[in-house]
């Protein structure tokens, strides 16, 4: 072979390849994309190391009366931390009120611990300068539902009402956009720029891959943000003034989401974009 | 000494694949705080695996890396229970080693 025969060998090869490519390119969308972008990157996922952090802050004495929150009860009896995730928000008969996974902590950090509220919730969230302590206890008490089924009750009244409460907020337009949650996630196959917009209120599928991948990393804040942030982050992109940490409104909200969610296998802590 | 590290190592078919999951803050050195003033360039520069006394990965990192790296690789041979030692070393100096068995 001569090295013009090599070199058309070459081209038609290259040639070929770029048919393909051409060809596989147009059967894969955008979301299709993204999807695998996510399976390449769920292998690493660095919210382990803020799990990581959750259990020692978990299982290390701290706040002024010097104890671990490994006799906070989330539901399933005092320090039982396996599976509680898959079952909040649920009513607590000691603070007689449903409560999510980050206001039962705060109430244990507070009951417990010692720890005033005010400290707690006067950054709630973690920050690029600063880690936050309860948002990294959720991480860790979420992780220990991973692989269980979302089973979350709407048999107590309190439940219900919380329930029928946060379907109200998810579909209450005001604020000076005229938004509610449901102007965005209630109608199937839209997205915002490539991000796909998952329908809430009436796909089960969209709702339970929504919320079951909650508190999650995000690649590009490098962080990993709890399930309230999320809702925070939500009603501000609403212009809404943002809610209090774990006020009565958000846990309604989020019960209407936990419940919706019934049925699927917990998959998080997430890992996002 | 930098913050621990997430690996995991398996054999399969005569082929030891091992995973990083580093922590680490990966500056840029290019930008900037809100009071507009630089953050100071803080990055992994190389990382090892060592496997028996042998190195079996030497990578140059820098400011293109993300924050909190992972890393995947193979090398050939390895068998269960034996480890796999991965150290790194940032440009402050700071270093961190750690290690993982190799499981079937």
């Amino acid at each position: 072979m001569n090295t013009n025969q090599i070199c058309r060998a070459v081209m038609v090869l290259a040639l070929s390849t770029s048919l393909t490519a051409v060809a596989e390119e147009k059967a894969v969308t955008d979301s299709d994309r993204i999807e695998q972008y996510r399976e390449m990157i769920s292998d690493g996922n660095p919210a382990e190391f803020d799990e990581m952090r959750g259990e020692e802050l978990w299982k290390t004495p701290g706040g002024p009366k010097n104890v671990s929150l490994e006799k906070c009860d989330l539901g399933k009896g005092p320090g039982v931390v396996k599976g509680a995730y898959a079952e909040m928000p649920r009513y607590f008969k000691d603070t007689k009120m449903v409560q999510d996974l980050e206001s039962r902590l705060l109430t244990c950090m507070t009951t417990l611990q010692g720890i005033p509220e005010e400290q707690i919730t006067a950054k709630p969230f973690a920050s690029e300068k600063k880690e936050s302590d309860i948002s990294s206890l959720a991480t860790y008490v979420v992780g220990q539902s991973k692989g269980m089924k979302m089973k979350v009750s709407t048999k107590h009244p309190k439940e219900k009402e919380a329930y029928e409460i946060g379907k109200r907020i998810f579909n209450y337009r005001a604020g000076p956009y005229d938004f509610a949650c449901s102007t965005c996630h209630a109608t199937s196959g839209v997205r915002i720029r490539m991000q796909d917009l998952p329908n809430m209120r009436s796909s089960k599928k969209d709702a339970q891959a929504a919320y079951t991948s909650w508190p999650a990393y995000r690649v590009s804040q490098g962080l990993t943000r709890s399930f309230q942030w999320r809702l925070n982050d939500c009603f501000r992109q609403q212009r809404f003034p943002e809610p209090k940490f774990a006020s009565e409104a958000t846990i309604a909200l989020t019960t209407y989401l936990a419940v919706s969610a019934n049925g699927a296998e917990y998959v998080g802590p997430g890992l996002k974009r | 000494m930098g913050k621990p590290m997430k690996i995991r190592a398996s054999v399969k078919d005569g082929m030891t694949e091992v995973k990083i999951l580093m922590q680490h803050e990966m500056e840029t050195g290019l930008r900037k705080d809100a009071d507009g003033s630089l953050i100071p360039a803080w990055f992994i520069t190389e990382v090892k695996a060592e496997y028996q006394g042998r190195i079996v990965l030497d990578a140059q990192f820098g400011q293109s890396i993300s924050k909190n790296p992972y890393l995947m690789f193979s090398f050939k041979g390895g068998s269960a229970g034996e480890k796999v030692k991965v150290s790194w070393v940032d440009n402050k100096g700071d270093s961190r080693s750690d290690e993982v068995t190799i499981s079937a």
